[in-house]
């Protein structure tokens, strides 16, 4: 496995062209691509969505419809993996080479036993059983706790982590020579990702077999790779080693790309301590209890326990934490869109406790505490058009037609869409535009807070900073204050004057976001940074010694 | 455009299609095609098809192409009224239930249920027997027994719909309860409703073809349910008599139900499950 020696490829990409089916943005999904896939190296796939990564990962597995793969060849071990007759094909898919998939609860059957899916593939691969044996030494492989019982698991009683261990364990049950893994830890917490990929980096030292892996995100390329090609509009515009592609980059796009990667930075810190708090939040707690069946069990998960923080004026508070941690429950029950057990919240300029509001005296504060969605797509109805969209808060607030039209053209202009878009519908947009019109929405009655869940973690990199640059530059220049929901702690680090880290949910920290990220005191919140991705190549130099 | 190239790309719809409209251009000038009241008496009693009366005549002399002529209107108006007045409580009711959910959920979904376990036949017959049959007490009994099955499928859309990050967005705007039922969620919930409609316009047709055949219709209309009840005591001498308005029934069925799958297949594009690719 000396990376030096220039063995023969483990695949050959030579010219590969994939079409778009009709009505695509595009022609060509990949446009003509040279790749060479060494034996015993990791080769990242980088691209944003769209670029055709996953597309080229597909057409190696032969996944993609026939009519769509127009020319060039797939050389894996002497033979055109491309027009291969289907059953030499499933003879090679899952033998020799595995692949896993981003949503692992959607890559297992959900009825079955996961120790029944693993046999699965030595039973379709012809190897004589029994295989208990090799099931559940597989599993511990994997790192699974109790193989044994495990294996008699149904998937949804399973985390995500494990889960996504799970598939690996069925892709490389028959020891393949190539593992093809699309998005693997993009569905995952940043402490579990940082567990797969070792465990990937692992299995892949221990068989010395190769692996494709695609990602959208350079901080996994770092902490795993060995080579690197960047996709971009269905071509590869560069490709080397990660060293080389992430220390000296030589095309204008990865430049691009790798200074849009949010970096763990320390920002000026703001000392605006004085002052009334515009928003305040004490002993907030959320129960949900649901009962299966009438006669069942109820079960209880403490969603938010106990939070409380304060928020000045024009500055923004990051509430970071994983999965279920209770974070968008806490933003949510900020915004009244949920009931609070228990707690007491305080808006400036309001005598009473917020959560104790009917929606009669609520109606007319709802205005001065507005949301930012995550999800650029569910969160604009589709059957209206932008203008009815960012102006049903004016007309609901009794504006008549004409001056909210102008209004709106205004709040276009301030998150940098063209006014004449208002006539459109959503579908006319990008998720980048699609989100600046849900800020556009959130600015309409002029609030005083904007809280923003995970507000760009559903968008690519490079249109991940602009949006950013613009929320930040927007909460400058109107003085709002901002709750920011996010599970990336480089985010926060970018924009957040102070940090709230939650665990299952309680706030186990809390302060200026210089000392929570920087010099952290809790343990978690120690682990979550040692967990985000490629830490050491995109330590910011400014950024200092980091912490412990 | 994009709607009606995607119809047109149904060929049954199409056909469906131009199907329907001929019944509906009938049902509209029967009285400028065949100009005479079909419930008179214009010749001999069972005149075959052919000569002087296309469709033959029945065993009271009746002209049996004015009454297929005819009877379209009636067919066709009370599929149509029943069918909007069910859809009118089937929305409302799943609207209601799926938007708000909780115990008004629960107390509408035990209401519509106890309306399903109840056979729906012999429901419709019930409700007309007692309300004394003719035109406004059939269209009650259908929608009475049509719309718990709008109801559920309007309840599932809005329960879908209604954690949607655009319906949260819009209650924070200040936006009414009201609106947002009627301008947020109900856009996005109309294509399945419609296509369900749709298809039950043609259910409603042949329940008051059924009525009409157990003598329930009302007695002083014409409809192709009537004329094939009448005509049963003489089906082996005078086949005409059920043949004729037994097509127009199914003609129209299907002329309905190929149309509700076109637009099916218009409003929900992503549904079709084939994906057309250019080879």
């Amino acid at each position: 496995m000396n990376p030096r020696v220039v063995a023969e490829p483990l695949v050959a990409i030579e010219n590969l062209t994939v079409r778009l089916p009709e009505g695509g943005d595009r022609l060509k999904a990949v446009d003509g691509i040279d790749l060479d896939i060494a034996p015993g190296r990791i080769l990242c796939v980088v691209g944003e969505s769209g670029s055709g990564k996953s597309m080229t990962a597909h057409a190696i597995m032969g996944l993609v419809p026939k009519p769509l793969v127009s020319s060039g060849t797939i050389r894996f071990d002497g033979e055109n993996l491309i027009g291969l007759a289907a059953e030499k094909h499933r003879a090679i898919r899952g033998r020799r080479i595995g692949m896993i998939f981003q949503e692992p609860m959607a890559a297992l059957n959900p009825v079955m036993r996961v120790g029944r899916q693993i046999e699965e593939v030595f039973r379709f691969h012809g190897v004589p059983g029994p295989y208990d044996e090799r099931v559940v030494k597989l599993l511990d492989a994997m790192g699974l706790p109790e193989p044994e019982l495990l294996r008699q698991a149904f998937p949804f009683s399973l985390s995500g982590g494990q889960r996504q261990r799970v598939m690996i364990a069925m892709a490389l049950a028959l020891d393949p020579e190539l593992l093809i893994a699309d998005e693997p830890t993009t569905a995952l917490d940043v402490t579990t990702q940082k567990q797969i990929l070792a465990l990937l980096k692992r299995a892949q030292a221990e068989r010395g077999m190769g692996i494709v892996l695609i990602t959208h995100d350079f901080g996994v390329v770092a902490e795993i790779g060995d080579e690197v090609a960047v996709m971009q509009h269905g071509r590869i515009v560069e490709r080397g080693t990660v060293a080389e592609v992430l220390g000296n980059p030589s095309h204008d796009y990865t430049r691009t790309l790798l200074a849009a990667v949010p970096k763990l930075a320390k920002r000026p810190a703001v000392d605006k301590t004085g002052g009334e708090p515009l928003l305040s939040a004490k002993g907030v707690t959320k129960t949900y209890s649901s009962r299966t069946g009438l006669f069942g069990p109820r079960r209880t998960v403490e969603a938010v326990r106990d939070a409380g923080f304060s928020l000045a004026r024009g500055q923004t508070l990051g509430i970071v934490g994983e999965s279920g941690s209770g974070k968008s429950t806490l933003a949510r029950i900020i915004v009244r869109l949920l009931t609070a057990d228990a707690g007491d919240v305080r808006l400036a300029g309001v005598e009473r406790n917020l959560l104790d509001l009917g929606s009669r005296d609520l109606a007319p504060l709802r205005r001065r505490v507005q949301m930012v969605f995550q999800d650029p797509f569910a969160s604009l109805n589709p059957r209206r058009t932008v203008f009815e969209i960012v102006a049903q808060g004016l007309l609901a607030h009794g504006m008549s037609r004409a001056d909210a039209r102008r209004r709106v053209a205004e709040l276009l202009e301030l998150v940098a869409l063209d006014p004449a878009s208002a006539l459109r519908y959503p579908n006319a947009f990008s998720g980048g535009q699609r989100q600046r019109i849900g800020i556009a929405r959130a600015l309409a009655l002029e609030p005083d807070v904007i809280v923003a869940d995970e507000p760009v973690s559903a968008l690519d990199v490079s249109i991940q900073a602009r949006v950013l640059d613009l929320l930040a530059d927007l909460q400058r220049r109107l003085s709002l204050g901002m709750l920011f929901i996010t599970h990336d702690l480089r985010v926060a680090a970018q924009v957040c004057d102070h940090v709230a880290v939650m665990q299952r949910g309680r706030i186990v920290e809390m302060g200026p976001s210089a000392d929570v990220l920087f010099r952290p005191t809790q343990d978690y919140t120690k682990l979550l940074i040692d967990s985000i991705p490629g830490r050491g190549a995109f330590a910011a130099p400014e950024a200092g010694p980091t912490a412990n | 455009m994009e709607f009606l190239k995607r119809f047109a790309e149904n060929r049954g719809a199409v056909v469906g299609a131009i199907a329907l409209a001929l019944i509906v251009v009938m049902a509209i000038t029967a009285p400028l095609i065949v100009p005479i009241d079909p419930m008179s008496t214009r010749g001999r009693p069972l005149l075959p098809p052919g000569g002087e009366f296309a469709f033959g005549t029945d065993m009271l002399g009746r002209d049996v192409l004015a009454g297929i002529v005819h009877g379209a209107r009636i067919s066709l108006m009370i599929g149509l009224i029943s069918t909007v007045i069910a859809a009118a409580i089937g929305v409302s009711v799943g609207a209601i239930a799926g938007f708000f959910g909780g115990w008004i959920d629960d107390l509408l979904v035990r209401i519509t249920e106890f309306f399903q376990t109840i056979p729906s036949f012999i429901f419709a017959i019930l409700l007309v027997a007692i309300m004394t049959p003719g035109l406004a007490s059939i269209v009650t009994a259908i929608a009475v027994v049509t719309w718990p099955p709008i109801a559920r499928l309007a309840r599932s859309e809005f329960m879908g719909l209604r954690r949607r990050e655009f319906v949260e967005a819009a209650v924070l705007s200040g936006v009414s309860r009201f609106r947002i039922i009627v301008s947020e969620v109900l856009p996005n919930a109309v294509s399945p409703l419609i296509v369900m409609g749709s298809l039950m316009i043609a259910t409603a047709i042949l329940t008051e073809s059924a009525l009409s055949f157990l003598g329930l219709g009302d007695p002083n209309r014409i409809s192709w349910g009537y004329m094939i009840g009448a005509a049963r005591t003489v089906f082996r001498q005078a086949w005409w008599l059920s043949v004729f308005p037994g097509l127009a029934i199914a003609v129209t069925v299907l002329a309905i139900n190929l149309v509700g799958e076109g637009l099916n297949d218009a409003l929900n594009p992503h549904l079709k499950g084939r994906v057309r690719i250019q080879t």
